[in-house]
Order: C-alpha cells, then sequence, then structure tokens
C-alpha cells in the first residue's frame, strides 16, 4: 500500500469512527438521558410520564414520613412554588434532612406523585447542586 | 507570614515563567547557547517556588491559622492532623494550588531529567511549558488566591465536608493530579517537536517515559478514587459515571492511546502526526477535566462553589491552550515527513485499532459528559447516567477487548492472517468454553456480563501468551510489563463483570436479635453502641455474621455525626474474602425501634481494583524497562567513546 493510500485510509477510519461514536451516542442520548424538573417546572408544563427524570429542590419541613415496612419514606419536594410528593424505598443518603436540598432520581406517576429509585442529598448551600441552586435563585427573584 | 510567603513565592514563580518564555522564543530565534543554558535553571526555581507556596499553605492549614480566609472556609481546629493537611487541597483554591505545584515540579523535573530530546526541541518544550504554567498562575493570583486573608480572624472554621474526611482522600486527588498533569509534558513535547519539526523515534523515545509515568498516575488515582467511593459513600457501586469520574476517565482514555501509538512511533517510526495529536489531546481532556470539575457548571459532590467568573477564566484558557495547540499542529503537520507504513495485518494495525476504539470511547464519555452543558445552554435541564453510558460504552469496550487480546500476538510490520488465527486457537477456545459454562450455570446473568466474564477469560489466557517459547531470563522487562497490564485488564473486566452479574442486595428493617440472609451469610442485628472519635461520634450497628457452621465474626457499620459542619455520614463495614466482600451499612432507627440495614454480597468485587493495581504495577515495570534500556544504552556509547579516544 502506498504511503499516501495508508494516510487516506486510516483519515477515512478515523472520521468513520468517530461519526459512528457520535451517532452512537447521540441516539442514546435521546432515549438515556434523564431530564431535571422542578415541581414548579411540572406544574408548568405538564407531568413527564414514562421518562426516567430527576426531580429537584427542597424537602419541605415536617413532610417526611417513614412507613411500617422500616425501609419506604415518603416527604415531599419543593421549590417554593409547587410540591410533588415522593416515595422512596433504600437508606436516604447521609446528607438527607427536612429542608435541605434533593435530587430524587425516578418517574412520575400518574396522580402526580413521584417514585424515586435513588436520592442525591448535599448538605448546605456551599454543596448545593447547582441545578437546585439555580432554581432556588430563580425562585427568589421572581417572588415580591 | 507564612501565607504572605506563599504569595510572593506564586508571583516569584509567575515571573519566572515569564522569563522562561522570553528565554525559550528568543534561544530558537537567536541560537543563542547561554539563553538556552538558563532555561534549565529556571524551570528548576519556578518548581521550586510552587512546591514552596504549597508547603506554605499546608503549613497555614495545619496550624489552623483562622485569619487566612481559606482555612476559615474549609478547615477547623477539631480534626484530625492529617485532615488538617488533606484539607488543604479539599477546596477550590487549595487543590488548583496543589495543580499548579504539580505543572512547576514537572517542568522542573523536565529540565533536570530530560536528556534524549534534541536541544532545541527541549528548549521549545519547556517554552511550552512555561505557556501553560502562566495562565494557571494567573487564574490563582487573579481569580482564586489561595492566601487571602480574613479580617477578623475567626475563631473556629466551617469545617471540611465529612465526605471528604477519609484517609483516600489524603493520597486520592494528589494522585490522580500528577497523572492530570503530567499529561502537560507530553502536550509541551508535542508542541515543542512541532515548533522545531522534530517528530521522530528519538522524539517518542524521549516523551514515552514522562506518559507512561502520568498515566501509572492516573491509573492508580482512578482505581483508588473508584474505591474511595465505593467503601465511602455506601453505596454499593464502584463507578456512577459522575462527571468528575468522567473528568479523570477521559484524559485516561486518551493518555493510553497516546501510550501505544508513541510505541508505534519509537520503534517503527508510524503514526507520526497521529501521536503528536494524541499528546494534544491528552492534555486537553485533563484541562477540560479541570473545568468541568473546578468551574462547578456540573452537579456533583467535587463541584465545591458555583462561581461563573472563574468557569469563565478556565474555559478561556482552555481555548487558548487546545485552540493554539490545534492551530499549530494545523500549521506544521504538512511539513512532518509522512512516517513508515504498514501492512493491514501487523502488529502497527492492531494499534491503530486500539487507537480507535480508545478514542470513540473518548468521545462518546465527553458527548455523555457535556450533552447536559450543552442542553442547559438551550434551558433544558437533564443528566445522562449510568444507562447511557453502559449501552454505548459497554459494546465497544468488549471489542477493544479483543484487539487487545489479539495485538500483542501479531508481528511488527507484516504478519500471515492465517498464522495469527493459529496463535488465537486457545484464548479463543477457553472464551468459548468459559461462555458456555456460564450460560449453563447461570443463564439469567444477563448477556453482557456474561460476555465480560467469556472475554474476560480469554483475554486472561491471550495476554500471557507472548511469554510463551520465550526465554524468560532474557525477556525485557516491557514486555512484562504489558503482559501484567493487559492480564491487569481481564482481572478488572471479570470483577466489573462478577458484581454486575452475581452481587445480591437486602435492604430490610431489623429488630435486636433479628436475622436477614443475603448470599451465603445470615446477618443478625445483636445491638448498636456508641462510638466516639477524634471529632465525631458514632452509633455504631453490631451485627454478628454466620456462614453455614462457620465461626461468626461481628461486622460493626456506623452512622457517624459530625459537628463542623453539622453532618451525618454513613460508614460501611465491609469484610473481605478470597470470593468476594460483604458489604454492610446502617441506616436510620425507624419510629418503632427497628433499626435499618442494608447489605450486599458482593462476590469477586475486588477484582476490579486488583485489576487496576496490576494495570498501573504493569505501567511501572515498562517504565523501568525503558529506563534501563535507555541507560545500557548511553552507558555502551561512553564505553565506545572511552574506547575509541583509548584506540583510535
Amino acid at each position: 500500500m502506498k504511503a499516501k493510500h495508508q494516510r487516506l485510509t486510516l483519515g477515512l477510519l478515523a472520521v468513520a469512527a468517530v461519526l459512528g461514536a457520535s451517532g452512537l451516542a447521540l441516539s442514546a442520548l435521546r432515549t438515556q438521558a434523564s431530564f431535571f424538573y422542578s415541581p414548579g417546572d411540572v406544574v408548568r408544563d405538564g407531568l413527564p410520564l414514562g421518562h426516567h427524570v430527576r426531580l429537584g429542590g427542597m424537602v419541605e419541613k415536617g413532610s417526611v414520613r417513614h412507613m411500617p415496612d422500616g425501609i419506604t419514606v415518603r416527604f415531599v419536594v419543593t421549590d417554593g412554588k409547587a410540591q410533588v410528593p415522593v416515595r422512596f424505598t433504600g437508606v436516604t443518603p447521609d446528607l438527607f434532612r427536612e429542608g435541605s436540598g434533593v435530587v430524587a432520581e425516578g418517574e412520575f406517576q400518574r396522580d402526580g406523585s413521584f417514585i424515586a429509585d435513588n436520592l442525591l442529598a448535599k448538605h448546605d448551600a456551599r454543596y448545593m447542586p447547582p441545578q437546585v441552586a439555580g432554581k432556588m435563585h430563580e425562585t427568589k427573584t421572581l417572588q415580591p | 507570614m507564612i501565607a504572605e510567603s506563599g504569595l510572593a513565592a506564586l508571583w516569584f514563580a509567575a515571573a519566572l515563567a515569564l522569563l522562561q518564555v522570553a528565554l525559550a522564543g528568543l534561544a530558537l530565534r537567536l541560537r543563542n547557547d547561554d539563553m538556552t543554558a538558563a532555561i534549565r535553571p529556571v524551570a528548576m526555581v519556578q518548581g521550586l517556588l510552587c512546591a514552596g507556596a504549597m508547603a506554605c499553605l499546608i503549613t497555614v492549614f495545619a496550624q489552623s491559622d483562622m485569619s487566612v480566609r481559606l482555612v476559615f472556609e474549609n478547615s477547623s481546629a477539631v480534626k484530625p492532623m492529617l485532615y488538617k493537611i488533606a484539607g488543604a487541597w479539599g477546596n477550590h483554591e487549595g487543590s488548583m494550588l496543589l495543580w499548579v505545584t504539580i505543572l512547576g515540579l514537572a517542568g522542573a523535573a523536565v529540565a533536570l531529567f530530560e536528556r534524549q530530546l534534541e536541544q532545541r526541541t527541549l528548549t521549545a518544550t519547556l517554552g511550552a511549558q512555561a505557556v501553560i504554567a502562566l495562565g494557571f498562575y494567573a487564574f490563582l493570583l487573579f481569580a482564586s488566591n489561595p492566601f487571602a486573608r480574613l479580617w477578623p480572624p475567626a475563631a473556629d472554621g466551617q469545617g471540611l465536608n465529612p465526605l471528604l474526611q477519609d484517609p483516600g482522600l489524603a493520597l486520592h486527588p494528589p494522585t490522580l493530579y500528577v497523572g492530570y498533569v503530567g499529561l502537560s509534558v507530553a502536550f509541551s513535547f508535542a508542541v515543542g517537536a512541532l515548533v522545531t519539526r522534530d517528530v521522530g523515534p528519538q522524539f517518542a523515545r524521549a516523551m514515552r517515559p514522562w506518559v507512561l509515568g502520568a498515566w501509572i498516575f492516573l491509573t492508580l488515582g482512578i482505581t483508588a478514587g473508584s474505591y474511595w467511593a465505593y467503601y465511602e459513600l455506601g453505596w454499593g457501586g464502584w463507578w456512577f459515571w459522575d462527571p468528575v469520574e468522567n473528568a479523570s476517565l477521559m484524559p485516561w482514555l486518551a493518555a493510553t492511546a497516546l501510550l501505544h501509538s508513541v510505541s508505534v512511533l519509537a520503534t517503527r517510526d508510524g503514526l507520526r502526526a497521529w501521536t503528536v495529536m494524541l499528546a494534544v489531546v491528552a492534555f486537553s481532556m485533563s484541562m477540560i477535566g479541570t473545568f468541568l470539575v473546578r468551574s462547578g457548571v456540573l452537579t456533583s459532590v467535587h463541584a465545591f462553589a458555583v462561581d461563573p467568573e472563574r468557569g469563565t477564566f478556565i474555559l478561556v484558557l482552555l481555548a487558548l491552550y487546545i485552540g493554539g495547540a490545534l492551530a499549530l499542529f494545523g500549521a506544521r503537520i504538512g511539513t512532518v515527513r509522512q512516517g513508515n507504513t504498514f501492512d493491514l495485518v501487523s502488529r502497527e494495525a492492531g494499534l491503530v485499532l486500539n487507537n480507535l476504539l480508545l478514542s470513540v470511547i473518548l468521545g462518546i464519555v465527553l458527548i455523555g459528559t457535556l450533552y447536559p452543558l450543552v442542553a442547559q445552554g438551550f434551558g433544558v435541564q437533564l443528566s445522562v447516567g449510568k444507562p447511557f453510558f453502559d449501552k454505548t460504552a459497554g459494546p465497544i469496550a468488549l471489542a477493544l477487548m479483543l484487539v487487545l487480546a489479539v495485538g500483542p500476538l501479531l508481528r511488527w510490520r507484516r504478519d500471515d492472517a492465517q498464522a495469527v488465527l493459529g496463535r488465537v486457537t486457545i484464548p479463543l477456545g477457553v472464551a468459548i468454553l468459559a461462555a458456555v459454562i456460564l450460560v449453563l450455570l447461570t443463564p439469567r446473568a444477563g448477556a453482557m456480563p456474561i460476555l465480560g466474564l467469556a472475554f474476560a477469560a480469554g483475554l486472561a489466557v491471550a495476554s500471557v501468551a507472548p511469554l510463551w517459547r520465550r526465554n524468560l531470563k532474557r525477556t525485557p522487562w516491557f514486555i512484562f510489563g504489558m503482559v501484567l497490564a493487559h492480564l491487569g485488564v481481564a482481572v478488572a473486566v471479570a470483577g466489573m463483570a462478577s458484581d454486575s452479574a452475581f452481587t445480591q442486595e437486602r435492604l430490610t428493617a431489623l429488630r435486636f436479635g433479628e436475622t436477614a440472609t443475603v448470599g451465603p451469610y445470615d446477618v443478625t442485628l445483636k445491638g448498636v453502641k456508641p462510638v466516639v472519635g477524634e471529632n465525631w461520634s458514632a452509633i455504631a450497628g453490631v451485627l454478628i455474621v454466620k456462614r453455614g457452621t462457620d465461626r461468626p465474626f461481628v461486622m460493626e457499620p456506623q452512622q457517624r455525626f459530625f459537628s463542623t459542619p453539622p453532618t451525618t455520614t454513613n460508614e460501611s463495614a465491609i469484610v473481605t474474602r478470597w470470593n468476594g466482600q460483604l458489604y454492610t451499612v446502617l441506616g436510620q432507627q425507624n419510629a418503632d425501634g427497628r433499626w435499618q440495614v442494608r447489605l450486599w454480597w458482593k462476590p469477586f468485587v475486588t477484582l476490579i481494583w486488583i485489576g487496576g493495581a496490576m494495570i498501573a504495577l504493569g505501567g511501572l515495570l515498562a517504565l523501568i524497562g525503558h529506563m534501563r534500556r535507555t541507560m545500557k544504552m548511553r552507558r555502551r556509547a561512553r564505553e565506545y567513546d572511552e574506547w575509541a579516544e583509548a584506540w583510535l
């Protein structure tokens, strides 16, 4: 094989690989990316049913209830504009508590509640997920 | 005073970096030997000054000097000394200083040790290293001064995130940073070689040890980070596709590709342009990782604080360096002579395929990591996690394992396809046999884990095959290094596949005396007891664990309470057996008095990190092997010179 041809072949291979990777990645993104919602978003845009999404906000004070099976917890996530009841089975994260930020991963139900399969929590504003921080900030500035 | 000394050292280092750039530029233009000679000491002093600044920061943290803002915000007088010191880099400013320190020391090391590179290329390389350093000095001095004072001084600090108070933290970031920033040397080498148009085997042999060194540290850092996340987060997982994990994976993928292509350039003088390109890409990935982690644009435990100004600063630096290097690449690569060619069935072709697949995985991880940012730009908030990466990177990683198994069995330049098939018969047979046995024994394990285990079995056999019928005493160390690293990949993949196929999980709430079963173990909650540590108190669950008729043993997972800042963390208790780990977590106590307990039995999960360590060790063997050979050749040359002087 001539040097020029080899360079061309390698170049084409590389381009094909990159295109293939991008195609694969983008098609997978369409089905696998999980969108982020705040309770207010859901009120405004409707329930994203059938999708694995993230729900972010604050755990409403006084809303945490433990179920009789001992491992399921119910609580309310709020962003100051709306509330979403959440159910989660599992050990809640270390930094999960009333009045602090939380991101729940899971699916919305038809009745507007949310079943989480994972919870992420940060303990104060310094470690708050930027997404939640952004949403909370928005809320604050919107309020008169 | 100590804080001011640190700041002064940083300013001096920045001034020296500026001098280094000027010297390099002038020396190259004027071909002035005095200037060339001056660059090495300047680079060394600059590295020392950085180290001095870092030492100052560690000192103020160790002394809990609350008149320094950074100490006040991130430390506390009541915490173990190890975490006071480690706390110096457990925050944005400190970690950036550590970054810059390693950058400076890397430049100093090049100035001190590099003997193989052509003089003018070395000058250009050190110039490039100083240009990178300048940008990050500016970032530290103007946007993230770690030595800023606090007036009036506070009585005590706000404390360190308790999740970070772990021995792993003391070592994990520095290790990873040496890897990240070590790649800056490869980047500077590439820029230097482009400036002087000196891309060839000599350049590749000079660059290889630096790439290997950085890669070893990256491998260790990623492995350690994965184990840290595994036991500290208490979620039972070992890789979460967190953006920060991706940020460390991307440079590793690029460095792995670079490591292999630099071998082609060193041994066969092929893949010239591609190797230079990879060197640029590898460090670009390090910088993108830094940007993602430090700018706070992504949701992560590692995202310390959100500050758009800093993010913009790093982004501009990033654009300048990557853009500059790519522009230089575009302008100069046409003048780099075409290297040697090779056959379609040859070691080179195998390595090209390896590089392509690694690049594809790199592209996928990059897209998956950046996509949420792009979407955010369009006002959509989303996250990309495990399902995405498993679906896309998983199959390509399997294909990569195939190449990994066959590649080392190929000859350089040209090989016979028929003969290659003969060489891979045994590994192929082992893989098929393993797949059949697994399908028969555990039909419900899922396709990917079974494929992973079967491929791992085949790869394990194939990776030691290069030693077959070799005189082991005369085999160079770097061959052993390659064999060990490839075997490590097989071991790690076996661990990953085994974990995802056979892990058993049990989540329950227990009263005292009640028993739950997970895997082969019966776990009884006997009681809880208080435990007190240096800056925390805890409740420990006392678990009596019994397997069949064996002697029972005790495990004590804890719930820890830290006072500054007030936080609770889960301390998992893990017991390691030869065939896996029993992993226990104590949750909260319910209103009815029961305690939440989460149990996992994870067969052969430890192989993941053993494999990682083997890969790093293989790298180390290769590094030593190459250095021994270089020294031997240098000694031979010296002996020849002496002989020639005496006799000719």
